[in-house]
């Protein structure tokens, strides 16, 4: 499958215009913050990104502009050029607009989409995004959500689609939830990174790992060593620390730099963040050490333990293993 | 400086109402983004939220814990403070510093005339006040405009002055903005003319520098983000891009740690549950739906609103390097302090040395300030 096409994955990224697509977008792959994206003027036709990840994978992202010209062309004339080939399909809807206004239309839209996906890439994956939630009342959020999501799934029944929601906003971590969820499906050999990242835990006794796509620093995968610390832990790190090491990043780059690596030591665990792979950064949570040991042997440790990692899961992620 | 004397006493510090606590007065026409400069800086709202803030009507006043602990006062603008009705003693005595917010964007010479009048009635009375003047919005304006604005209203002020034969008043000018980090930076040297120690402090950072082979090093306060202390020679640096990247760098810092402290489910919970109330808060204010970024949790140091917890059991550490080959180190000082050094050399013991020397700047401060 090393083929140079099938490195290629194209993701569509439609809704009505004003939904947030090219705000997303630019988010994820872009390093725009939050504020940035009210610069965005309306997405005239299709704009085209291509994104380098892991393993030579180039990801194809098609931004299509949602006003009503752009979309009425996408189902007549271009439907081929747009539909065929896809991996797949991220729709966004509006959470306000479908609370204020009418929402038939925008479901109308997106059932069509499904219609198309169904004929010209019947494999591929659909992921909903009901996005703006903050702009919901918090007390009213969830309700909202699962009304939405309720009724989609209903609709989008017939279909037969394998179709994932998320509700999302560019105002917190949400957003790196869903996208690395849609990123992680592109992975063919997550298997093999997950079963890497155990026995780089085992080894160096980590209490958590986490693998981060190194310019979106979206979470690709994570594993605990015990399960029951877990629990106690904040369910959302993973997409936090996403949205908190781009934050920084963003400022390293202020300072007209790149961040390299940062080792904390924190209340009762170290955590060490470091370049594993040309495509991949690493995070190493371990217990603080006690008061007779020095950071800076586990520092030695554990920058050591990814140093030698390295070849390894370079092999990983060009899967050749 | 004569702000009477600091205790190092809590109990007696917590008994006495009004007593030597230096005392911060933020006067200003309305709507001129003191209550916008309070919240972002004491309490780390983001700037477009402060659209949602009411107009303040009475005087308000809240205590800030930091090395010394300080009042910040915040008087509306549609009081007039030289009505002679006014108890004019009990709201200057104490104060430090009297911080005058103009709006930069507005016509301001009204303004102006107004501060001027306050500083003619202050000042023969309380001559030791700090007259911080913040031209203030600059955001909205053009590279040009703002040197001229700020030009212009700075030779109103003291030409007034001197024409009211009042020459010797402590009269300081800075451009600010909440958007941008100009804000902190100012409010970093109004607090830093607060506390007699900084002499002191700059000292020893400057050994610790020159020991340990750094080339800056501050002292911050972790929750506001400023800092109340530098090294003699970064001192003249303040501002610019590197200030801002040392506040960045607290946040991963406090952020990370938070997210894998063992009790910390509860905490970071209860943090995002303040945040959702204070933003119902917005929405009510508002009688509409909140816009924009207010309803969530925004950002990274949203979670750093709580900072570190007290009973921190052992300091927080934390390195970064970047690229070009800064590295920038965290450690965790008393009252809530950290130090944010900046090195470019490299050295394989290097690490080692930082941390002893570290450790040895807390213990000094602990001396100084001991923990109750
Ligand atoms: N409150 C809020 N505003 C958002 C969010 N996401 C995007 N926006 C804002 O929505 C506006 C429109 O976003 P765009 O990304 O340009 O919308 P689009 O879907 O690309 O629109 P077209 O290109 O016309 O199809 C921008 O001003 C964004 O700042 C969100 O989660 N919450
Ligand atoms: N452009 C800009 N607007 C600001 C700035 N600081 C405050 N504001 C806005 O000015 C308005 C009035 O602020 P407020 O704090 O209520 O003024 P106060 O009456 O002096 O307390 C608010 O809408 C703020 O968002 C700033 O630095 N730049
Ligand atoms: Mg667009």
């Amino acid at each position: 499958m090393a083929g140079g096409n099938s490195n290629r994955k194209k993701l569509l990224l439609m809704g009505r215009s004003g939904s947030g697509k090219s705000s997303m977008r630019s988010i994820i792959f872009s390093n725009y913050s939050a504020f940035d994206t009210r610069r965005l003027g309306a997405t005239i036709d299709v704009e085209h990104s291509h994104v380098r990840f892991l393993g030579g994978m180039t990801i194809n992202l098609w931004d299509c502009g949602g006003q009503d010209v752009f979309i009425d062309n996408y189902f007549s004339t271009q439907r081929d050029n747009i539909f065929r080939l896809a991996e797949v399909l991220i729709y966004v809807f509006d959470v306000e607009a479908w609370k204020k206004g009418d929402p038939k239309k925008d479901i109308d839209t997106y059932l069509n989409c499904l219609r198309h996906l169904k004929e010209y890439s019947p494999a591929s994956k659909v992921f909903v995004l009901a996005h703006k939630l903050d702009l919901i009342n918090s007390t009213d959020r969830e309700e909202t959500y699962n009304g939405i999501v309720n009724k989609l799934v209903e609709l989008s029944a017939p279909y037969e689609m394998d179709i994932s929601y998320f509700g999302t906003t560019i105002w917190d971590e949400s957003l790196y939830k869903a996208w690395s969820n849609i990123v992680c499906e592109l992975i063919p050999n997550m298997g093999v990174f997950q079963k890497q990242l155990k026995n780089f835990a085992e080894i160096s006794d980590a209490k958590e790992i986490v693998l981060f796509e190194k310019t979106t620093f979206l979470v690709i995968s994570h594993v605990a060593l015990n399960g029951e610390s877990e629990e106690e832990l904040d369910p959302k790190r993973f997409e936090k620390i996403s949205n908190i090491i781009k934050t920084y990043k963003q400022s390293c780059n202020k300072m007209r730099s790149q961040f390299s690596w940062l080792a904390l030591h924190g209340a009762n665990c170290s955590a060490y963040i470091d370049t594993l792979t040309t495509n991949t950064y690493i995070m190493v949570v371990m217990p603080r050490v006690d008061e007779e040991h020095t950071e800076e042997g586990q520092n030695a440790l554990i920058m050591g333990n990814i140093r030698s990692a390295r070849d390894w899961f370079e092999k990983v992620e060009l899967m050749e293993v | 400086m004569s702000h009477g004397t600091f205790s190092n006493d809590s109990t007696v510090v917590a008994s006495s109402e009004n007593l030597d606590r230096p005392k911060i007065l933020l006067m200003g026409l309305r709507r001129g983004g003191k209550s916008s400069i309070c919240n972002v800086v004491f309490h780390n709202m983001q700037p477009l939220d402060t659209v949602f803030l009411e107009s303040t009507s009475r005087p308000t006043s809240e205590l800030i814990r930091s090395l010394v602990d300080f009042t910040v006062s915040e008087m509306p603008g549609q009081i007039n403070v030289l009505d002679d009705n006014y108890d004019k003693a009990r709201l200057f005595e104490n104060v430090g510093s009297l911080v005058y917010v103009v709006d930069s964007q507005d016509e301001y010479l009204y303004t102006l005339s107004n501060l001027v009048d306050i500083i003619e009635a202050v000042y023969p009375e309380y001559p030791s006040i700090n007259f911080e003047i913040l031209i203030h919005k600059v955001d909205g304006l053009s590279d040009d405009f703002k040197g001229d604005t700020a030009r212009d209203i700075r030779q109103r002020v003291t030409d007034d002055l001197l024409d009211l034969g009042l020459d010797g008043v402590k009269s300081f000018f800075h451009l600010t903005s909440i958007f941008n980090h100009s804000i902190f930076d100012a409010f970093s040297l109004i607090i830093q003319k607060l506390i007699p120690e900084v002499p002191t402090l700059r000292n020893m950072l400057d050994i610790l520098c020159e020991h340990t082979g750094l080339e800056q090093a501050y002292l911050f306060d972790i929750n506001s983000k400023l800092f109340v202390a530098s090294d003699n020679t970064s001192s003249s640096g303040v501002g610019g891009a590197s200030m801002e990247h040392f506040a960045d760098f607290i946040d991963i810092s406090v952020d990370l740690d938070n997210l894998y402290f063992e009790s910390s489910s509860t905490s970071v919970t209860s943090s995002s549950e303040t945040n959702a109330d204070q933003n119902n808060n917005n929405t009510l204010l508002n009688g509409n739906k909140a816009a924009g970024p207010s309803a969530l949790t925004t950002q990274s140091n949203s979670t750093s609103k709580k900072g570190l917890s007290p009973s921190h059991p052992r300091p927080l550490k934390c390195v970064s390097k970047l690229a070009n080959g800064t590295t920038l180190y965290l450690y965790q000082m008393i009252r809530g302090l950290a130090i944010v050094a900046l090195t470019r050399k490299e050295g394989p013991h290097r690490m080692a040395l930082v941390d002893y020397n570290l450790e040895k700047f807390r213990l000094g401060l602990e001396r100084v300030w001991p923990v109750a």
